[in-house]
């Protein structure tokens, strides 16, 4: 598995860069796991509903916020700066072409992961994501080209939660939080980023899984 | 004619909603084109085309669903 860090790193950007990794990994190189944080953004995955925008796109642009649609599972969400992203690029191919075992493998890392910060999360049958009592924390979408993944989980670390105002997250009537917000303090993210690369080897089951 | 199916997708999921067509009725494919996107759990999975010829017919529009195993639409 290959581990990058690309940083801040604008959101178009980034889904090229993603995609250049599930080309290569179609054509037979190993894994990526893919860390990074974007500029805020609104992404409008594949079952955005109109409503989920709570203003206007000019006000929500006014805020420096940019909006684009993406080719992701999911409704809209929000990356900005203290969120930590997490883009797996895994083959599936191999592992029994299941999204539904990947994304319930995605929950366990993102469940764990908090966990090792002192944070109790837990899923909710029926919504994937991860919450703290009724807030929401984690986020997921996930996108699927010839069973390699892309897309994957936005980890609101020490995320300006007053930016989530702005939508309905992921169409639900759900607040968001953050571990800074739970912690009561800034949690250093790359701390966050050196757990998850190891939760992810170990409920992988690196490196047999690639 | 070749018919463009909904793959299995996983052990449990039994439908996706197809969230866009790439192709359109009368347009030339080859084989291996992304044709459709269809979403299930939030994750959306890109279907390709099965066979080099031309999109004859698409039986679930977007918005809709199909059903794993299901037709999606044909190839001629």
């Amino acid at each position: 598995m290959i581990v990058e860090d690309w940083g801040l790193i604008d959101y178009a950007e980034g889904l090229e860069r993603q995609k250049k990794c599930v080309h290569n990994v179609i054509a037979g190189e190993g894994g990526h796991l893919i860390l990074c944080e974007h500029p805020a953004v609104l992404t409008l995955g594949r079952q955005t509903h109109p409503q989920s925008l709570l203003y206007q796109r000019k006000e929500i642009e006014g805020r420096g916020v940019m909006i684009t649609s993406v080719d992701r599972g999911g409704d809209v969400t929000l990356h900005a700066p203290g969120q930590l992203i997490v883009y797996p690029i895994f083959n599936l191919n191999n592992r029994g072409k299941n999204l539904k075992v990947y994304m319930e493998k995605l929950q366990e890392v993102a469940v764990d992961l908090l966990k090792n910060f002192g944070i109790l999360a837990i899923s909710i049958s029926g919504q994937r994501g991860v919450f703290v009592g009724p807030d929401k924390i984690i986020s997921i979408g996930v996108g699927v080209r010839k069973w390699v993944t892309y897309h994957g989980l936005g980890i609101n670390v020490n995320t300006d939660l007053s930016l989530f105002d702005l939508i309905k997250p992921c169409g639900l009537n759900v607040r968001m939080t953050s571990m800074q917000k739970l912690k009561g303090h800034p949690v250093p993210l790359k701390d966050v980023k050196a757990k998850a690369v190891e939760l992810f080897e170990k409920h992988f089951n690196f490196p047999s899984f690639l | 004619m070749t018919k463009i199916i909904l793959p299995e997708l996983g052990e449990g999921i039994t439908r996706a909603t197809i969230a866009c067509w790439h192709a359109k009725v009368g347009e030339d494919l080859v084989a291996g084109q992304e044709i459709c996107e269809a979403v299930t759990d939030k994750a959306s999975f890109v279907i390709e085309a099965p066979a080099p010829g031309k999109l004859k017919s698409i039986s679930v529009n977007e918005g809709q669903e199909g059903l794993v195993g299901g037709v999606l639409g044909t190839i001629e």
